[in-house]
């Protein structure tokens, strides 16, 4: 109707400091700009997440700042703009899902419904139910009902009162792939018609992998990076971002020698003569740094290869070998020093391919790029 | 048996008044913080430790006709609320109030927290949110608040004895009837009392346990379809 409608951005800039006996105390300090679609908000626990969403719903209040969507604010402490949760049509869904177990499936999606006229509200809560697939359930009572189930009941319910953002916290960590797949590609299609900022808290790598086309990784309370999954996760500048981001190996060590020319340097791991070649990093020669390396990106050899690309290649031995779902882990001792210690995976194919056992020397090699040097 | 349908007329009124003071408190007590809270706290848990004797004297002396209590009434009433059935009512009020707020307040603080923020997210009032998920959330901690408010008022003495003295008919209830039987040498008819109190006593509180422990879905489930 020639009426521009300004796209609905959520920008929140945030400072909360946070302190707990249990828990690490940090101080939650971000500025971000959420377009529509889904953006991952991805660190490892205690980094702020869920204090992050608590802000933004309105349940935690900030200690400064301000956050406002489509042009409309919800929070400016400075200019005491404060609106309450029941009016900021966020719609978020907790790690608990919290549906009301005492209600049923129809009960709780029409509950945000309660203004809206009986007619349209009860073609609306039917609507929501076949959009998340679960219209067969409206009679169960919420606490009846399967896990995957329940997580599209708490997406129908907080989605019915059409929502400007919604807001997951790791709402599906508990659920198998093809279920995730499933339930994020139903939310998915949902979004295409509403096109709301979604943001989907997780400490899981492999959700980032699959789930994400933006990705926030934060720790400590601040954003780290930005970017797409690959940008993001391939590059922790953190060690304990790397940790959550599924690098297995992570090693103390001290950086021996820089050679620019060929932009590489040499780190000699702390505990042992083990040295291993690296992408430089911004360290200077003598500097103590940490070094992430990914189970997966480790290849062993029963015979000493030559002809290789790769400048790492480590003696050492088997010390233990554990068959995990369809791959083994592996162990593997440094001969230079027993006390450095890999773990490395393979798949079941390459354990039968080269007998594999326990005990068996092997040479572990590695890629200069598959070192990652972090800021610790 | 006059003395044991007026024990039981008391305890009634007395959880009736408790159940309507009480919600509303233990509700403020359990979900707002503030600085004095504790001395609330304090006050509400008092006759729990405090003689029967001490309640029932200032109660007596606040109800008589001197008494704060007792001149409202006679300006209201033309009549003291001393050695009166109302009199009783408020004293057994008094002395049963712990045993209707703490049940209460345990059950509303061990409500799912994150269940009022979902609550609060999808539009609902403050009052909303507590008939709708609070209250048939903590029906079991409600049905455990008024069936001991009610065995409590039942078994009381001592403040009886102190507010209301031993009307027959008017304030003289079983517990007291029981003693007065004892001093007389009645001990047939006071052994029959007794064992009333005692049935009634141990059906009440059977049923709190069974209650809590099976009443869960099942009851949740028929308060919400409502």
């Amino acid at each position: 109707m020639g009426i521009e409608i300004s796209p609905p951005v959520l920008k929140a800039q945030l400072r909360k400091a946070r302190s707990g006996r249990t828990r690490s105390s940090f101080v939650l300090d971000v500025a971000l700009e959420i377009c529509p679609g889904i953006t991952i908000v991805f660190g490892p626990s205690g980094a702020g997440k869920s204090t992050l969403l608590d802000c933004i719903a309105g349940l935690l209040k900030p200690d400064s700042g301000r956050i406002e969507i489509g042009g409309e604010f919800l929070l400016d402490v400075g200019r005491q703009i404060d609106v309450p949760p029941t009016k900021r049509r966020i719609a978020y869904v907790f790690q608990t899902l919290a549906l009301f177990p005492h209600m049923t499936v129809e009960q709780n999606v029409a509950y945000g419904l309660a203004d809206v006229p009986a007619p349209q509200r009860a073609s609306r809560v039917k609507e929501m139910l076949e959009a998340f697939r679960v219209e067969q359930l409206a009679n169960r009572k919420a606490d009846e009902i399967s896990g995957g189930e329940q997580q599209r009941v708490a997406l129908a319910r907080s989605l019915a009162t059409s929502p400007r953002v919604l807001l997951l916290d790791e709402p599906l960590t508990a659920l198998d792939e093809g279920l995730k797949k499933s339930i994020m590609e139903d939310l998915r299609q949902w979004n295409k018609a509403q096109n709301i900022p979604i943001l989907y808290v997780t400490h899981s790598r492999a959700e980032v992998d699959t789930l994400g086309e933006r990705v926030i990784a934060l720790d400590r309370g601040k954003i780290i990076s930005t970017g797409t999954p690959q940008e993001v996760l391939d590059s922790p500048r953190r060690s304990s971002l790397a940790q959550a981001s599924g690098f297995e190996n992570l090693f103390s060590g001290v950086v021996t020698e820089l050679r620019e020319a060929d932009g590489v340097m040499r780190v000699r791991l702390v505990k042992g003569a083990c040295e291993i070649e690296t992408p430089l990093g911004h360290a200077a020669a003598g500097t103590a740094i940490r070094l992430a390396i990914r189970a997966g990106d480790i290849l062993l050899a029963t015979e000493h290869p030559y002809g290789l690309s790769a400048r790492n290649v480590i003696a050492g031995k088997i010390i233990s070998l554990e068959q995990r779902g369809t791959m083994f882990v592996a162990q593997v001792t440094a001969d230079a020093d027993g006390a450095v210690v890999f773990t490395v995976h393979l798949t079941l194919g390459a354990k039968r391919a080269l007998e594999l056992e326990v005990n068996h020397p092997v040479w572990l090699v590695i890629k200069t790029h598959s070192c990652h040097v972090l800021a610790d | 048996m006059d003395s044991l349908i007026l024990s039981v007329r008391l305890a009634a009124c007395v959880s009736a008044i408790l159940l309507l003071i009480g919600v509303p408190l233990a509700y403020w007590l359990a979900y707002w913080n503030w600085r004095g809270k504790f001395l609330l706290e304090a006050i509400v848990a008092l006759p729990l430790v405090l003689p029967p004797t001490v309640l029932g004297f200032y109660v007596l002396i606040a109800l008589g006709p001197n008494g704060p209590i007792g001149k409202i009434s006679e300006a209201l009433f033309h009549r003291g609320l001393a050695f009166t059935f109302g009199g009783l009512v408020f004293a057994s009020v008094l002395y049963s109030f712990p045993f209707t707020v703490q049940p209460l307040i345990a059950s509303f603080e061990a409500m799912d927290r994150r269940l009022l923020d979902a609550s609060a997210l999808l539009g609902a009032s403050r009052l909303r949110t507590f008939g709708s998920v609070i209250l048939p959330l903590s029906l079991p901690g409600i049905v455990t608040a008024v069936v001991l408010s009610f065995a409590h008022t039942l078994g009381e003495f001592g403040v009886v004895l102190m507010v209301g003295g031993n009307l027959p008919g008017i304030t003289r209830t079983a517990s007291i009837d029981i003693y007065d039987r004892v001093q007389s040498m009645e001990y047939a008819e006071a052994n029959r009392m007794a064992l009333v109190l005692l049935i009634i006593s141990f059906v009440v509180l059977s049923t709190v346990y069974g209650v809590n422990r099976r009443i869960g879905r099942r009851m949740w489930a028929s308060w919400a379809s409502r």
